[in-house]
């Protein structure tokens, strides 16, 4: 066994979860558990970046992480304020509820 | 870039905890294994030399945006996720199984198809968030001024959002009296 990991395995576990999350996002009827399966696909990426910071000794990685954080949180607050006022007016979160465009 | 005995045991905690997370039925059993694969990942940073990702991970992701989840998931009674139609049949999920087994296949074929040089990574550098902020300030500055607007952007939405069947209802209570 060697005795240090390397890149690609990183990059292989950020596919793996990149995948998992596009599933949940693709299987799932309840909309907030597609937004969680989102938040995944967002962080397996974020795993590679700073992988690749690591590898390549380049801090501008984990600045890049950063701002991906920074947008998913603003994501979020969005996204679960739609789903609540989706909710108010559907008394429903599945998504397959969902499919006119009339409020 | 790491003990390898230390990556696969986070790395299959890290698949597990994802796999839970697509399964679950009840929405907050997926949120607390979301959780999970987060702080896993945070470790994973730290094993990386991000300390300081690693406790923005934790604060940011784990913390305050697993939070709003749970929140908004016990607010709406949505554990059950409320659907008659949640429960895909059977050969669905064998189905989207089978092709998310493809897509990986693919992937990691590629991966190694194409390997990097192995042993090639860089000495350690200053991550400190000392050395990260000056990075930020001075070769990032644009973006983070944008990043401050895209918050208040999403803010000023999320208000609006939250408010605005009160107002529908004031304007209605207005033309009444």
């Amino acid at each position: 066994m060697p005795d240090t990991v390397s890149i690609d395995w990183y990059v292989a576990l950020s596919i793996i979860l990149f995948t998992i999350g596009a599933m949940g996002v693709l299987l799932r009827r309840n909309a907030i558990v597609v937004f969680m399966s989102v938040e995944m696909m967002l962080n397996s990426a974020n795993l590679a970046f700073v992988a690749f910071s690591r590898y390549l000794g380049d801090l501008d990685g984990q600045v890049l992480t950063f701002f991906v954080i920074t947008v998913a949180a603003a994501e979020v607050a969005v996204g679960l304020a739609l789903i609540v006022t989706i909710f108010r007016t559907k008394q429903s979160i599945n998504i397959d509820d969902i499919n006119t465009m009339k409020g | 870039m790491g003990n390898p005995i230390v990556f696969f045991i986070l790395a299959l905690i890290a698949i597990a905890s994802a796999l839970g997370m697509l399964a679950s039925r009840n929405a907050i059993y997926s949120a607390l294994f979301l959780v999970l694969n987060f702080v896993t990942i945070a470790v994973l940073y730290l094993v990386l030399n991000a300390p300081f990702m690693a406790v923005v991970q934790v604060t940011v992701y784990a913390g305050a945006i697993m939070v709003l989840f749970l929140f908004v998931i016990m607010l709406l009674g949505a554990e059950r996720s409320g659907s008659r139609t949640e429960g895909l049949r059977d050969w669905e999920w064998i189905l989207a199984g089978f092709l998310g087994a493809v897509l990986i296949i693919v992937f990691l074929t590629n991966l190694v198809m194409n390997p990097s040089a192995v042993g090639d990574t860089a000495p350690f550098i200053d991550t400190s968030p000392a050395a990260l902020g000056l990075r930020l300030f001075e070769a990032y500055v644009f973006p983070f001024e944008l990043t401050g607007v895209l918050l208040l952007a999403a803010m000023i939405g999320v208000v609006v959002l939250g408010r605005r069947k009160k107002m529908a209802q004031l304007e209605k209570g207005g033309n009444d009296a």
